[in-house]
């Protein structure tokens, strides 16, 4: 479940939100729709080439700027199965952990894939196989707790058990 | 080794004797806050969960202040579900427009925000409260619904780097100057996870406004806060919030201890800062405002999470009052609350912008994120005193944001150009 193949979209540092979902489509928050707008103003033609599975690849601080959630939904929405990058802005860190979109942290794999290339991510493992290259990188490994959150699907259904054990709220 | 002040304020919210960078807290949340482009996910987060009630109903703040007064009608669809749930819930911290904000201005300004206190929002902005040596930070909004029903937030102790700000900064130099200087230097992700603590002599002599612009701006180095500690005009500020408000009661007052062990210094000398400005697309593109007269502009906006203070307005009114707006520009003044914009009324400074050209709006985050009031065309330019100048920020991706003090904006108005107020004839 924590393993997938796909093919490579490549970007380069410092992606920001607002180019992974312009701010304009912020007026909703549906999946579906935010999907059809994902990374429109770095690579318009995104969502017509992204096929189910993909997977993207950037180098370092992707994700920074804004803490809209909109932007790993759309990531997710347009169909892409995983990101890999060489760093993550800490917002959107938290809120593919929160949220449950798999995300690993990997200089190497990040700074030698190529747009087009066949990658396989396993995230539990935490390595990163570019098919296309024959090549294999080890990916950095989420703290414990972070483990734990993955696991558990994200940070609400935790958080349920916490309150659960505690007794209710 | 001592702690620093975040290390010492999230031991206090965990629960913990001490705590050292690399932990992970539960920490007590004391207000966590969201708007009306990250509370509807939240909602649905919270109500698809199953949680029926909020934490406490006292520490749970809403601000529709994005696309308010709604823009449009899918706008006016999730600011309305914004009301329904604090109706639903009883949340005392729900502002309507016409009494509200913006968030990051209104929330000190109520007295909602003390020293120590923790404080999450799912706004990446909410970063300015360590001006009142609080922790506080943006989170998502998953982080939000969760803290709304178990009223705590999961965090990774950050390692602190100390900048120390010395000497007496210019005649037209502000905390937006130091604060663009210094991501200048480190770079967008140069504080990435890290508290960016501010401190030295500059910040000593800063007031309020300042510090809550360079806080406001650490996570455009990646930081996941900044924070100033609490001194006289900490204690100065407070002392003037609503009685009986949080605030009001001084909270639990925490300092870096003398040897707190710091991941970096950097030492930045205040007085050779010059009036500094972003350049698209990124808030480290920086260069001095006087090297750039002859990028023309056909927009300035003052106002925002950022600048949109009293003081703030009254620095663009120094280089305003009595001058006209360039005839091809537009000025547009986003202020950051209701208060500021009754006080702007009384002394005159609303008039000011008025007479000089300027549209004056009521509080709303506005154009600063391309929202309304003022979005860009293909190929317009505007200087901002917002906080980023990505691709499209602002509107149309062949648009352009150059960030700046209100200083800067003013006098970019009046010569149409991006300009010093030296340029315009300012301080003569």
């Amino acid at each position: 479940m924590m393993q997938f193949e796909g093919t490579v979209h490549k970007y380069g540092r410092d992606v920001d939100t607002d180019v992974i979902i312009p701010a304009r489509y912020l007026n909703t928050s549906d999946p579906a729709e935010l999907g059809r707008h994902c990374m429109e103003d770095i690579d318009p033609g995104f969502v017509t080439r992204v096929q189910p599975g993909d997977i993207i690849v950037a180098d370092e601080n992707f994700g920074c700027g804004s803490s809209r959630e909109h932007a790993p939904v759309a990531i997710g929405a347009a169909g892409v199965s995983c990101v890999v990058a060489a760093s993550f802005a800490r917002i959107f860190y938290r809120n593919a952990i929160n949220t449950g979109l798999p995300i690993v942290v990997c200089p190497e794999a990040a700074a030698a894939a190529r747009a087009g290339d066949t990658v396989r991510v396993d995230v539990a493992d935490g390595v990163v196989q570019n098919i296309s290259q024959g090549t294999s990188h080890k990916a950095d490994a989420f703290p414990p707790f972070m483990q734990e959150l993955i696991e558990r699907g994200g940070l609400l259904p935790y958080v349920k058990s916490r309150l659960g054990a505690a007794g209710g709220s | 080794m001592g702690h620093s002040i975040i290390e010492k304020i999230l031991a206090r919210a965990g629960e913990r004797e001490s705590v050292r960078p690399g932990d992970i807290v539960e920490a007590r949340v004391d207000l966590a806050l969201a708007n009306d482009i990250t509370a509807p996910i939240a909602i649905r987060e919270f109500e698809e969960a199953g949680f029926e009630k909020v934490f406490d109903a006292g520490k749970v703040a809403l601000v529709p202040d994005h696309f308010t007064p709604n823009k449009d009608i899918k706008a006016a669809q999730q600011s309305k579900l914004l009301r329904e749930f604090a109706v639903r819930h009883q949340l005392e911290k729900y502002v309507e427009v016409g009494r509200m904000g913006i968030e990051h201005v209104i929330l000190p300004e109520f007295g909602w925000v003390a020293p120590g206190d923790v404080v999450i929002g799912a706004d990446s902005h909410t970063c300015t409260y360590g001006a009142l040596a609080a922790f506080s930070t943006g989170v998502g909004s998953t982080d939000f619904a969760a803290a709304m029903a178990w009223g705590r937030v999961w965090l990774q102790v950050p390692e602190s780097v100390r900048f120390v700000y010395s000497g007496t900064p210019g005649r037209y130099v502000g905390g937006k100057d130091l604060i663009l200087h210094t991501i200048g230097l480190i770079g967008v992700d140069g504080a990435l996870y890290k508290a960016m603590e501010f401190s030295g002599e500059a910040i000593e002599t800063m007031d309020m406004a300042g510090r809550f612009t360079m806080c406001n701006m650490a996570v455009e180095a990646g930081g996941k806060c900044g924070v100033v500690g609490y001194d006289q005009t900490t204690a100065g500020y407070l002392a003037a919030r609503p009685a009986g408000s949080h605030a009001a009661g001084g909270g639990a007052v925490v300092e870096s201890d003398a040897d707190a062990e710091y991941a970096q210094v950097v030492e930045i000398d205040a007085g050779a800062v010059p009036p500094t400005v972003s350049k698209p697309h990124l808030p480290s593109n920086t260069a001095p405002a006087s090297d750039l007269a002859d990028v023309t502009i056909d927009q300035v906006v003052i106002g925002s999470c950022t600048n949109g203070r009293l003081e703030d307005l009254h620095q663009a009114i120094a280089v305003l009052r009595g001058k006209k707006v360039h005839p091809r520009v537009r000025l547009v003044v986003l202020p950051g609350s209701q208060q500021v914009c009754l006080d702007a009324i009384a002394d005159g400074t609303m008039q000011a912008f008025i007479e000089a050209g300027a549209a004056f709006s009521t509080p709303t985050c506005g154009s600063c994120l391309g929202g309304h009031m003022g979005v860009l065309a293909e190929g317009e330019r505007a200087v901002a005193t917002t906080n980023r100048n990505f691709v499209g920020r602002m509107g149309h991706t062949k648009s352009e944001v150059y960030l700046a003090n209100p200083y800067v904006a003013a006098a970019s108005a009046i010569a149409g150009h991006v300009a010093t107020p030296e340029m315009v004839g300012a301080g003569e």
